[in-house]
């Protein structure tokens, strides 16, 4: 156990503590205030690793968990886990302490929510920390379980529950797509190990089930990062405190989903198909997202299409980069290298920006009463500082100099009209809509990002819709956004220092063979002279101004979009129909009569024999070993067929007992017949003791219904139940006659010697085999039992209907 | 000469059950089909004495007596519930 198990654990153990601390200091201090140090000790250690890391090492630790499945608790850190480690860490810290000023210590139920954000914090440390891959599912699905937590915080309101549960099936399913392509991973190359497979990932390509595990762990990832056509679960999740849509639903968890294709990338990356599935289904999210977002009128469900859509960037972004691993070393390597760089550090600036931009938010929220658009307006001089963030953060989103998302921009047109320019993966004309694609994504991105700056704090004060004095909030509340907002100007000047100690061994963790080459040399510069990507952000600047400003007149638009069409809808939809569906199946099968049960079972029956014997060509008849038929044999058949068949046509219910003990005395006369005395005897008795229970049943029939008619006849039941017979003596037949062994009854027959019984039937009754016969006691008293218990039961309940009316 | 007339007796047996099952069957009412059920126990009596010197065994003499017990019990609550509607009547202090 090392200090970086520890340091995953923490947060777990510190959960277990959450309850008794809130339980000894509230109301006194908020409870937030122990929880922060978790996260502030875990970023102190985490930075410790800062030197070692930038210097090309890695660490890695190992417990053993179930050594005996190699399944152990193997950690390690490189660029790539770093930089995530610091972000769930740093902003988890943040994101703490801008809840203590956010939740009040008074009214909410703080206990809950410090240990399930704890829980996700430590779920997410061990996402980006682990190196056995089922480890790592295990801590994701955590993730999950935490964020379902989190979500339904506020559990009283519908729409909490509703978000949570659509968030929940949606990551859950893709949890365990994810779960089924790493089985297939650990297949293909005999190791749990991502850094073993990563070392060995020539051998992945060939294999049979390449394809199969990548869509799998593909529609893990996807379904984790929002990506079209699953993002429909992060505008709903928004109904959690903001402080967790901050952390979870912009910073960390939907990240984790970026975080697993940028470590899987070495094994897959190179191939077309990774390719194409990765860029494509990133860029088509990121212009999904940028247009739904200028629609939404509540500023956390604007903020969480802007969330998809940079996701969305993302994730194109890495598509687009995972081409370098195609050319194995040289120039054209490098170049798209620069896509992966991009990535990485688009990522890191977007949970800066976004973080920001959600506490403001949640500021407004909790200053205003409200984070609807159409209520908001003329916050500008009330609240300053708040303003100044929002311009800050929402800046950065849309790419405007000099905040850091100018650069990670810049960086994204690059990577995109590089690959126009790409020649591999039969790409022909399809690269050249890529940036076009990308451009228009942006233009609306600066829309959105205008629209939250100025809707909300430009125009005319709205007291009368507000109803109440606004005001600036608490300093401890804005320290958080400060902090962030701050380090997005940071950035943006000295990117290279960032770049340097982070950014350059994330590169190296996700280009490995790159890395060894000595192929990676990106450099960030703020100012790149007259090129290409420069024009392109002009003129996102100036279409997205011009959009702005004729917002109304084109705003129509999204109107003529039907709601039926949505994937939304769809989704509602889908779950609506699979519950009736299924209702409908039930019920349609599940009918509550016995007879339609036991059509099913012998139907089952029937279809099982038959289908074995006929797949295995199991039939088989061989008469060698019959014994020949005596002519009163015969005639005694004949009379047992008749009297069964009068049973089964017999008129009322006395005819079909008195055959049924005619029946009984001729199988007794077979016993005979057949040399067994003691089974007719006993044949002979339980006999004469049905057909006497069968006429005491007859008494207490019911009155109203004591009406004597034949068995209906109806043809299914007819056709199963000679299919069955049938079946029945097909399996007989071939019994007999592939007869394998010798009988062992020849041991019994020294019966005399081993048990002192000339008897050999009781013999093996009461000795060889009395276990039997003391278990068919027991059933018979169970059986008495029972019946003493129902019938006296049944009394005393009759009574006591009767007393109580 | 003697297992030819006993199995020729026996096969006369089995016409004579054949026969009895063809009024088991038949009816027309419940007291027919209990008096062949009791005759029916009868023909088992003698087929199975006949069985029994067939092989030269007494392991079936019991069942002989049990067969005319069972049969006299079984008609017995046959004809009470034909008679009464019941097979078991209560105490009177019921």
């Amino acid at each position: 156990m090392s200090w970086l198990h520890i340091t995953i654990l923490l947060p777990f153990i510190f959960a277990m503590a959450v309850p008794y601390i809130y339980k000894k200091f509230t109301p006194r201090i908020h409870t937030g205030w122990f929880v922060l140090i978790i996260p502030l000790l875990i970023v102190a250690y985490l930075i410790t690793f800062i030197p070692k890391i930038s210097s090309g090492n890695t660490v890695s630790e190992s417990v053993p968990w179930m050594p005996s499945y190699n399944i152990n608790f193997t950690t390690h850190v490189d660029g790539l886990s770093l930089v995530f480690g610091l972000l769930i860490s740093g902003i988890g810290a943040l994101v703490i302490l801008y809840s203590i000023y956010y939740m009040s210590k008074h009214r909410e139920a703080l206990h809950n929510f410090y240990v399930y954000l704890l829980l996700f914090m430590g779920a997410m440390l061990g996402v980006v920390f682990s190196d056995n891959i089922f480890v790592l599912y295990v801590f994701w699905e955590l993730t999950s379980v935490s964020s379902f937590l989190l979500i339904a915080y506020w559990y009283e309101r519908e729409k909490s529950r509703y978000g949570a549960q659509k968030s929940m099936l949606i990551t859950i399913f893709g949890g365990l797509a994810m779960l089924a392509g790493f089985i297939m991973l650990a297949m293909m190359s005999d190791t749990y190990s991502i850094r073993e497979m990563v070392s060995n990932a020539a051998i992945f390509p060939s294999q049979p089930l390449f394809i199969p595990a990548m869509i799998l762990i593909l529609i893990g990832a996807f379904t984790k990062s929002a990506q079209f056509p699953f993002s429909i679960w992060l505008p709903d999740a928004m109904e959690a405190p903001t402080p967790i849509s901050a952390y979870l639903h912009s910073a960390t968890m939907v990240k984790a989903g970026i975080y697993l294709v940028a470590r899987l990338t070495p094994i897959f990356g190179g191939s077309s198909e990774w390719f194409w599935v990765v860029s494509g289904v990133g860029i088509i999210t990121l212009l999904y997202g940028s247009v739904n977002a200028v629609r939404q009128t509540d500023l956390k469900a604007l903020l969480a299409y802007s969330t998809i859509s940079q996701l969305g960037l993302i994730m194109s972004l890495l598509g687009l980069g995972s081409a370098s691993l195609y050319y194995k070393i040289g120039d054209d390597s490098s170049v798209y290298a620069i896509a992966i760089f991009a990535a990485i550090f688009h990522l890191v600036n977007h949970s800066t920006f976004k973080g920001c931009l959600f506490m403001v938010v949640g500021i407004i929220d909790h200053e205003t009463g409200t984070r609807d658009i159409r209520r908001l307006g003329g916050l500008m001089h009330l609240m300053p500082i708040s303003f100044t963030l929002t311009v800050i953060g929402s800046f950065a989103m849309a790419g405007i100099p000099p905040f850091n998302g100018f650069l990670s921009k810049e960086m994204f047109f690059t990577a995109v009209l590089n690959a126009s320019k790409m020649t591999v993966f039969n790409v022909d004309y399809v690269m050249l809509f890529i940036p076009i694609v990308a451009w228009i994504a942006s233009v609306f991105t600066f829309v959105y990002s205008m629209i939250l700056v100025f809707k909300t704090f430009r125009g005319k004060n709205k007291p009368e819709k507000l109803g109440r004095e606004v005001h600036e909030a608490p300093i401890g509340m804005l320290i958080p956004p400060l902090v962030l907002g701050s380090l997005v100007i940071v950035i943006f000047f000295f990117p290279n220092v960032l770049s340097q100690y982070l950014l350059k061994p994330a590169l190296a963790a996700v280009l490995p063979t790159l890395a060894q080459a000595g192929e990676l040399n990106v450099k960030v510069s703020a100012w790149h002279g007259w090129n290409a990507e420069l024009f392109m952000t002009i003129g996102v600047i100036g279409i997205g101004t011009l959009m702005y400003v004729y917002l109304k007149k084109w705003y129509r638009i999204y109107r003529i979009y039907p709601d039926e069409l949505t994937l939304n809808n769809f989704y509602n939809l889908s779950l609506e129909t699979v519950e009736n569906m299924s209702r409908l199946f039930t019920n349609r099968y599940m009918t509550g009569f016995i007879r339609d049960y036991l059509v099913y079972i012998f139907l089952f029956i029937i279809l099982l024999t038959c289908g074995t014997m006929w797949v295995f060509d199991g039939f088989y008849f061989d008469p060698s070993n019959d014994a020949p038929v005596n002519l009163f044999e015969a005639g005694l058949m004949i009379a047992m067929v008749i009297t069964a068949l009068s049973v089964l046509f017999s008129k009322n219910r006395l005819t079909s007992i008195v055959t049924v003990g005619g029946l009984g005395f001729l199988v007794s006369f077979f016993f005979v017949l057949f040399r067994a005395p003691d089974l007719a005897l006993t044949q002979l008795v339980v006999e004469t003791v049905t057909t006497a229970l069968f006429l005491l049943c007859f008494y207490h029939l019911p009155q109203l219904r004591k009406e004597i008619s034949t068995v209906r006849f109806k043809a299914v039941n007819a056709i199963i139940s000679i299919g069955v017979g049938m079946v029945v003596t097909i399996v007989a037949l071939s019994a007999n006659g592939n007869r394998v062994f010798e009988s062992i009854s020849g041991y019994y027959e020294n019966s005399y010697e081993l048990a002192g019984a000339k008897n050999i039937v009781n013999a093996i009754l009461v000795d060889f085999r009395g276990f039997d016969t003391m278990l068919e006691i027991l059933v018979l008293t169970i059986a008495g039992l029972g019946v003493y218990t129902l019938i006296k039961l049944r009394i005393a309940g009759r009574d006591q209907n009767e007393e109580t009316k | 000469m003697i297992q030819g007339i006993l199995l020729c007796s026996l096969t006369f047996l089995s016409f004579a059950i054949f026969v009895t099952v063809f009024r088991l069957v038949k009816g027309p009412t419940a007291l027919d089909r209990v008096q062949a059920l009791d005759a029916l126990g009868i023909n088992l009596i003698s087929g199975v004495a006949i069985f029994s010197v067939f092989i030269r065994s007494t392991g079936f003499f019991e069942v002989i007596l049990l067969i005319g017990i069972l049969s006299f019990i079984g008609t017995i609550a046959f004809a009470r519930f034909i008679e009464r509607g019941v097979v078991i009547e209560r105490n009177q202090s019921d």
